[in-house]
Order: C-alpha cells, then sequence, then structure tokens
C-alpha cells in the first residue's frame, strides 16, 4: 500500500545541513495502523510529511497504492493536492473563518471532486456522522472544545474516503482523560472503516496500544520495525530498549549456550541466562536488558533458594499503590525494579535478586539499527 | 497495491511541468515588478548625482561636481549641522513627552488616564502641514494667537515666542511625533511584568528610583530602538523645514533638496547630491535600528502574559500629572483645531474677540467649493490613495506569502528589496523619481500616475510588515490542510490565506489610505497641473497667501481621516471580535 524506499530528506540550516531522513525504507499494508515512533528530532514528522508530499525529499522513492508519487531519480513529484490522502495535522488547522460544515465539505469542492448540492451535502454529513458531530454543521469551527475540534479534523481528513490517512501526533494537544479516550476511539475508526493509516508520536503508550506495526526512529533512522510486542519484549538495541519504557543494562560477556535458545552471560555481578540473537556466539561482548518488572526481589532471609540470584540492598523503596519502585545496588550496580506492592521493603534492607531468564534480553552495544 | 506503478508515474509528468513554469513564473514577475519600482529609484539617483544631466540624446558625462559643489558650498557645514540639530531635538522632545505620558498612563493612579488612551490616537490623524500651519498661526510673531494673548495679558512690548527659529521648529516637529513614542513606549511598559518593579519598590527605592533604575533600564533596548526612529523622522521630514524653516533661513537637507529643484532652473544635480547624503545618514540608522529591535527581542525580559499591572500611587501628585494630560492634549489637538476652525469662519486673520465674533461667515467654504480644483484635488486624493492601498495590499501579501512560506532561494532579495524603500526620505523618493521619468520614454511625469508610483513605493515596506506579521501568526498546517484536501495553490491562496489574512490587510489598506492622503513631500517635486492632491493644495493656499481658505480646507480633511479611522477601528473590532470567538 505504501512504500517508502531509501527516503532521503537533507535540511540546510545556519548550522549547517541536518539529515532528517536517511535513507529510510519501510512497506505499510494495506488496512494496517503502522506508528513512526521516536523522540523529538528523530525525523519522524519529517517522513510523514515526505509522504503527504509537503516536503520535497532530497533522494529515494515513495510509492502509494501502486502509483510512484516521488522519486528521486526519474525526477517524479506528485504535488499534496493530487496524492489522494487525509491527514490530521498536530494543531489540527481548522479553518476558523469556516463553519463546521465548510470545513469538512472543503476536500469535497476542490480538486478534482466538486462536488456540489445534495450530494456535497450527504457526503458531508456522513463523515460528520462518523465522528458523531452530526447536528452542529452551522457552528462556527472556533466555537468548538479541543475534542470537538480533533474529530472535525478527523472528518475532513476522511471526508474524501482516501487511500491513506496520515496522523501527526493528533492527540498530543489534549488533556491525559481526553487523550485515552480518543486512542480507543481512533483506533476503533480505524478498524471498522480498514483505511491504511501511517501515525506519527513520540509516546511509547499511544504507540504500543493502537498499532499493528511500530516503527522506532533515531536520529533520522528506523532503529526497529516489529509489531508492539516484539519491539517492547526483543529491542534490538540499547536505543529502543531505552526509549521503550524504562530498562536496567547490564554490560558482559557471552560465555555459552544454556538451552531452550537461550545463552548464558557473565557478568562483572555474576551470571545471568537471557535470550540473544543467533549471532552472539561464545566471547561476544554484550548488554543484557532486563526490565525493572522483571526483577525479582526477595526479602533476605538467609536461604539461598536460587542459585542465580545476586545479594543486593535497597537504597529507595517508594510505593505508587499499584506497584513498589525501588532503586537497589549490587556492588556498586545500580539496579530499578517494579515489584508486587505486597511486598514490604525498607532504605538498607538486604535482598536476593534474580531475573527471568525468558524475559532478559542481550543486545550487541554497537548495534543502533537492524 | 502493486498494480503498474511506473506507468501511472508517467502519466502524472505532464501536468507537473505546467504547474511548475506557473509557480515559478509568479515569482520571478513579483521580483521584476519590486525592482522595477524599488531599485530603479535607487540606481537613477545615483548616476544622476555622479553624471551631467543627458541634454537632447548625448549623454551624460561622469562628475564629482555636484558632490563637489554641495560640499564646498558655504551653507554646507549649516545644512548638515542644522539636519542633526533639528534631528536630535526632534527625539529628545518626542521621546520625553511620549514617555513621561506613557509611564503616567500605564504605571500610576492618575485620574481621567483611561480617558487619555482613546484619544491619544486622535493627534496621528492631523496632518504634518497641517500641524506645521496651525502653529505658525498660534506662534508667529506678526499674527501668533498665543503671543498676541500673552502681550495683551502681561503687557509685554514684543512677541514672547517666534515660531520662526531652530527652537520653534523642534517644538512643532517633537510635538508632531509624540503620539507615535507614546504608543511604543506605552506598549512596552504594558508587557513589562510588572514584579519586577515591585521588588525593587519593596527592596526600599523610591517611585521615581525604580523608574529610573528599572523600569527605563529594562527598556534600553526598545528606548534606543524609539530614538532612533525619531531622528529619523526628523531628518527625514520635510513640512516643518519648508514651511517654518526656509523663511527662517534655517535650512537642512530636505529644504535644501526642494529648493535645489524648485531653483530656475532645476539643479538636479545638487538635489542628487544632497540626497545622496542625506541617504548615507537615513541607511545608517535604519541599519542600527534593525540591529537594535533584533536585540531588543533577543533580550526580551519581558513576557506576554495578560498581566494587570499593579499601579503606582503618586499621591497628590496624581493631579499634577492629570493636568499634564490636559494640558498636553490642549497643545497637541484642541489649539490647533480651534486656531484653524477660527480662521476658517473669518474673512481675514483677527485675534479672537466679541468683536470678531460678529463677522462671522461661512464664505471661505463657498469659496472654496466654487472652484474646481478643489474637486479635483478631493478627486485625485481619493482615487491615489485607495489605488495605492490596493495595489500594495494584494502585492504584499503576495510578497510576504513567497518570503515567508516558500523555501525559495534568493527571496531575501525580494524581502529586502520590497523593504529598501524605508531609507529613502519622501523628498529623496520625489528626486529618484525624477531622474527615472525624465530618462525613461514614460511619459508620466507630472500626472497622477507618477504620484501612484511614488506612494506604491514609498508604502511598499508598510505593506510588507502588516502583511508578513499577519502571515506568520497564520498556522501553516491551515494551508497544508487545504493542500492535502486536493485545493491548488491559487485556490488555497484565495479560499484560505487571504481571508484568514483579512483583518491584517484591512488594518494596513486603511494605515495607508490615510498615509497617502497625508503625503506631500515625494508629491511636492512630482506633480503637475492637474494632478493637484489635497496636501499640495494646502501647501499652494499657503504660498499664495490664503490661509483662511486653507484653514477651512484642512478642516474638512481632518474630519474626513478622522471618519476614516472611526471606520477602520470599527472594522477591526468587527472582524477581531468574529475570529477570536
Amino acid at each position: 500500500m505504501v512504500g517508502v524506499h531509501e527516503l532521503l530528506k537533507v535540511f540546510h540550516t545556519g548550522r549547517g545541513p541536518v539529515v532528517a531522513c536517511d535513507r529510510i525504507s519501510f512497506e505499510v499494508q494495506e488496512g494496517r495502523f503502522f506508528t513512526l515512533l521516536g523522540p523529538s528530532g528523530c525525523g519522524k514528522t519529517t517522513t510523514l510529511r515526505c509522504i503527504a508530499g509537503l516536503e520535497r525529499p532530497d533522494g529515494g522513492e515513495i510509492e502509494l497504492a501502486g502509483r510512484v508519487v516521488y522519486s528521486g531519480r526519474s525526477r517524479v513529484f506528485v504535488p499534496p493536492n493530487r496524492r489522494d490522502i487525509g491527514m490530521v495535522f498536530q494543531s489540527y488547522a481548522i479553518w476558523p473563518h469556516m463553519t463546521v460544515f465548510d470545513n469538512a465539505a472543503f476536500p469535497l469542492q476542490a480538486g478534482r471532486l466538486r462536488l456540489s448540492g445534495p450530494l456535497l451535502r450527504r457526503r458531508v454529513a456522513q463523515a460528520l456522522a462518523t465522528v458523531r458531530l452530526d447536528g452542529l454543521e452551522d457552528r462556527p469551527a472556533t466555537n468548538l472544545s479541543g475534542g470537538q475540534q480533533q474529530r472535525l479534523a478527523l472528518a475532513r481528513a476522511l471526508a474524501r474516503e482516501p487511500k491513506l490517512l496520515l496522523l501527526d501526533e493528533p492527540l498530543s494537544n489534549l488533556d491525559a482523560k481526553l487523550r485515552e479516550q480518543m486512542r480507543l476511539e481512533l483506533r476503533e475508526l480505524q478498524r471498522r472503516l480498514r483505511i491504511t493509516t501511517i501515525y506519527v508520536t513520540h509516546d511509547q503508550v499511544e504507540a504500543l496500544s493502537m498499532s499493528n506495526v511500530v516503527a522506532v526512529m533515531s536520529e533520522g533512522r528506523i532503529a526497529q520495525i516489529g509489531a508492539p510486542r516484539e519491539i517492547y519484549e526483543r529491542p534490538a538495541s540499547r536505543f529502543v530498549a531505552d526509549f521503550i519504557g524504562s530498562t536496567n543494562f547490564l554490560a558482559g560477556r557471552v560465555t555459552g549456550p544454556a538451552g531452550d535458545g537461550l545463552v548464558r552471560v557473565e557478568t562483572a555481578h555474576g551470571p545471568i541466562r537471557c535470550l540473544a540473537s543467533a549471532d552472539a556466539l561464545p566471547g561476544t561482548d554484550v548488554l543484557v536488558s532486563v526490565r525493572p518488572e522483571d526483577v525479582e526481589v526477595v526479602p533476605d532471609s538467609g536461604l539461598a533458594g536460587n542459585l542465580d540470584a545476586w545479594k543486593a540492598t535497597v537504597e529507595q523503596a517508594v510505593f505508587l499503590g499499584e506497584s513498589l519502585d525501588c532503586r537497589l545496588t549490587v556492588d556498586g550496580l545500580k539496579l530499578r525494579a517494579r515489584v508486587h506492592p505486597s511486598i514490604r521493603l525498607r532504605r538498607g534492607d538486604h535482598v536476593s535478586v534474580s531475573f527471568r531468564p525468558e524475559r532478559c534480553v542481550a543486545i550487541r552495544p554497537g548495534a543502533e539499527t537492524t | 497495491m502493486a498494480q503498474a506503478a511506473p506507468a501511472s508515474a508517467t502519466v502524472f509528468r505532464p501536468p507537473r511541468r505546467v504547474r511548475l513554469s506557473a509557480q515559478q513564473l509568479l515569482p520571478v514577475a513579483i521580483a521584476l515588478l519590486v525592482a522595477y519600482l524599488t531599485l530603479l529609484p535607487f540606481i537613477f539617483l545615483l548616476y544622476g548625482s555622479f553624471f551631467t544631466p543627458t541634454v537632447g540624446g548625448q549623454a551624460g558625462v561622469f562628475t564629482l561636481q555636484n558632490y563637489v559643489r554641495a560640499y564646498t558650498d558655504r551653507s554646507a557645514l549649516p545644512v548638515a549641522a542644522n539636519s542633526i540639530v533639528f534631528a536630535v531635538g526632534t527625539m529628545a522632545l518626542a521621546f520625553a513627552i511620549g514617555t513621561m505620558l506613557a509611564w503616567i498612563t500605564e504605571r500610576t493612579n492618575t485620574p481621567l488616564r483611561g480617558m487619555f488612551f482613546a484619544v491619544s490616537l486622535i493627534p496621528l490623524i492631523i496632518p504634518g502641514i497641517l500641524f506645521t500651519l496651525s502653529w505658525i498661526f498660534l506662534l508667529s510673531p506678526r499674527i501668533g494667537m498665543i503671543n498676541q494673548w500673552l502681550m495683551g495679558l502681561l503687557g509685554l512690548g514684543g512677541p514672547p515666542f517666534d515660531v520662526y527659529s531652530m527652537g520653534g521648529m523642534i517644538w512643532v516637529e517633537g510635538l508632531h511625533w509624540s503620539p507615535i513614542v507614546y504608543l511604543l513606549m506605552s506598549a512596552a511598559f504594558r508587557s513589562m511584568d510588572p514584579a519586577l518593579e515591585e521588588a525593587a519598590l519593596m527592596s526600599g527605592s523610591s517611585v521615581l528610583q525604580t523608574f529610573a533604575r528599572i523600569t527605563l533600564r529594562l527598556n534600553v533596548p526598545t528606548i534606543i530602538g524609539v530614538c532612533l526612529l525619531m531622528f529619523l523622522r526628523g531628518l527625514e521630514t520635510f513640512e516643518v523645514p519648508a514651511i517654518i524653516g526656509i523663511p527662517a533661513g534655517i535650512h537642512v537637507f530636505t529644504s535644501k533638496i526642494y529648493l535645489a529643484v524648485k531653483a530656475y532652473p532645476s539643479d538636479f544635480g545638487l538635489a542628487g547630491a544632497y540626497s545622496t547624503n542625506l541617504l548615507l545618514l537615513t541607511l545608517g540608522g535604519v541599519y542600527l535600528y534593525g540591529r537594535v529591535t533584533r536585540e531588543a527581542s533577543r533580550y526580551a525580559t519581558v513576557t506576554g502574559k495578560g498581566f494587570r499591572p499593579r499601579v503606582i500611587d503618586l499621591g497628590p501628585w496624581r493631579y499634577l500629572a492629570t493636568a499634564l494630560i490636559i494640558a498636553y492634549l490642549s497643545v497637541m489637538v484642541a489649539l490647533p483645531l480651534f486656531v484653524l476652525l477660527w480662521n476658517s469662519v473669518l474673512p481675514f486673520y483677527i485675534k479672537p474677540s466679541l468683536q470678531a465674533l460678529s463677522m462671522l461667515t461661512l464664505e471661505n467654504y463657498t469659496f472654496l467649493f466654487g472652484l474646481p480644483k478643489t474637486t479635483r484635488a478631493l478627486i485625485n486624493s481619493l482615487v491615489l490613495s485607495l489605488g495605492s492601498a490596493t495595489i500594495v495590499m494584494f502585492a504584499t501579501s503576495i510578497i510576504a506569502w513567497i518570503t515567508v512560506r516558500t523555501k525559495l532561494r534568493g527571496r531575501w532579495v525580494l524581502d529586502n528589496l520590497a523593504s529598501l524603500p524605508l531609507i529613502f526620505p519622501g523628498i529623496v523618493m520625489g528626486v529618484a523619481l525624477i531622474w527615472v521619468y525624465l530618462t525613461l520614454p514614460i511619459p508620466i511625469y507630472g500626472t497622477i500616475w507618477i504620484l501612484l508610483v511614488a506612494y506604491v513605493t514609498r508604502y511598499l515596506p508598510y505593506g510588507m510588515r502588516t502583511a508578513s506579521s499577519s502571515l506568520v501568526q497564520i498556522h501553516r498546517e491551515l494551508e497544508e490542510a487545504a493542500e492535502i484536501s486536493g485545493a491548488s495553490w491559487w485556490r488555497t491562496f484565495v479560499r484560505i490565506v487571504l481571508p484568514l489574512l483579512r483583518p491584517g490587510l484591512l488594518a494596513g489598506w486603511i494605515y495607508i489610505v490615510i498615509v497617502s492622503i497625508r503625503e506631500l513631500s515625494s508629491s511636492i517635486l512630482l506633480w503637475g497641473p492637474g494632478a493637484e492632491v489635497l496636501s499640495i493644495y494646502i501647501f499652494d493656499l499657503w504660498n499664495t497667501g490664503h490661509p483662511q481658505e486653507l484653514s477651512a480646507l484642512g478642516l474638512m480633511m481632518v474630519g474626513f481621516l478622522f471618519l476614516l479611522a472611526l471606520i477602520s477601528r470599527r472594522l477591526s473590532q468587527r472582524y477581531g471580535l468574529r475570529h477570536e470567538a
């Protein structure tokens, strides 16, 4: 449906060139919800704007529904108004000098459709009904609440029934509660219309909860691409592990296989068993990523039940209601753990710490991209 | 999906090529037009000052003679000195008055200060030529109303004031610009965080100490900017130097240029040399002004939050402050308008008295309207001001769109070209345009068309400023949303950009209408019989000794401009409300 190949975009700023998209490639399948996730300045919005045609790339190729809309080699550039895309902007970009009806009707009147009369009214009513804004047609667009403006922007993007929907951080201007509600609504609407969607966000919760596929971006490149669970549970690089959720890193060296597809890693503080990619041959230096919720903490009763367990001291224990957030030290190494709130720990307590092997991942320290 | 991708790509190529060329043509056409309007006069002015005039098809010869004459003339040094003294005096007076008023109305509990802000805009409407003439009626040693009052009141042997002096010139010019200082400084005071002043008061400093050490210090960049602006206005102004300065024998650059052109035969070379000198001075000023205002925005100690500043209690002094406000308003508005009104209803000059009241007449008004010249001047002024405002706002909205929104290479050239007229004092623009249209085979010299060219060129920078600052406020995504919706560039511009710019464009349009009706310093060199405008007509009535008729005409002109300003306020309120709702 959407194919992006070797997309290159360079901005020339006062402080020299900045590569916003560094030969990015990915594909989005028909009807999928695809998310570009990354910190600000990683190039995700630029990528989206290149797909929209609002930026002119410096190289590569973009294909929409089987049609090449940009190609650096054969010098094709289809302007945005001929690409048949719906887009929701971060600011919503609701035109303040128009009514709700006029805003939603604009895409149907402009371009090649040029609808008017009853047909136009029916299509606008349909678009507004999709986002539950029917009945507000004659309101000035500026009289809408934040959530309603958001829906109107969506109605406008969907009015032409485009093949592709682009969403540029559409929820970032809403308050927390509304954001959660719109997240569910948006996902539900996308499922119902089965419209191919590309979503840009810096919020990992949005990315993980809404998408079929997530592409994590960093410094103009795609660091990892995969299903939300895969991204979270099998991060391919230190950046991905760190950016999605919080994690502990333990430096070590692979010593050999440990059965069940696991490897044994020797660290300065003791051995760990963890998942690793096939090229993690014995002798390779790795970083082991362990999520705080995968660190098991047992109050030290003098009984060493688990051979792999490490001795640790509680530095800080913060009760958060649904969990207990602990900072531990193991011989100077700092660890974060999130444990069940029923466990009572205090500063200075001696504890045993162990890791769930099937949830620990060994990462090659140099690997920043796949 | 993957149905025949390459084929459809080639299908889409032909329309793309056509669109590209159309979109590339527009900026080029606009750039050529702007260069023609702004760069050409500049080049011709320089050329004219260095070459002898073209006579009978014979090309000019390079010469430094004009500059030698300009510098070695016995009056050369006094002219430069007078110009600087006059400009500095104007700056100092306007700044002192304007800043004091701004502080009183924005920061103290002076009674009636709320009313003042509403009427502070009225002086801006009175054209410079009328303000100057009305002060001659008030302070002239022979007929000055104030002089005669004081002589009668105090039993003086001679007039206490003489407007025909450097002091008189500075008084009139400084007063005339003080409302601008007031507006700029009160905006600066209003946006300053009052906690900064309150902290000084809590540290034990007095009201005046706080004003001097905190309020003024924090606004230093703004103050420097405002002072530079006033200095430039003092250099560029024409009305006071021509109407007061020439009879008084106090010459500055602008009046020297005027005299050189109006001499018989016209000495365009000398006018060009003086113009180039003046241009160098204003260029330096405009450059500094640009740097200072940029610095000012960098050192922004002020925040844009909607503070309601706590006011300072002046105690009993607040009644003195009220008296100052009333005195200012009478000097700015009441006295000038009264003297014009008084002159306009009497057959000849008499000082106000009961006896004079019996001679009241409307003859001056009827006489004025009996002349075909009056209607012609009125129509010319209207056509020119409406025409130039419309052309400027339409052109600058496109130029601003190109410079703000596109990433075209060389768009900064366009921006600078459109701002180039800022360095041209009106009279210098007049000299430059004389050169252009006496050289090029375009026969518009002396017609209203050359005036139209002059006004459009001079007010291009103002249009640019309103158009680009309004455009910057319009979120880019509003346009992108239209493009994504399938609209072409032109449709996006007409349906989205122009309607959103409307409040800003309207404000700029009305401003240009008002300033072009008042324009004198360029028109004075370019007009010809049949192309009279109101300001020229008034100047003419003064020079031919018709003070009564010119007062009548001037009053009507002020009334008309006042109406225009009221309409503009209404319009901006209405459109403002619609967009904020």
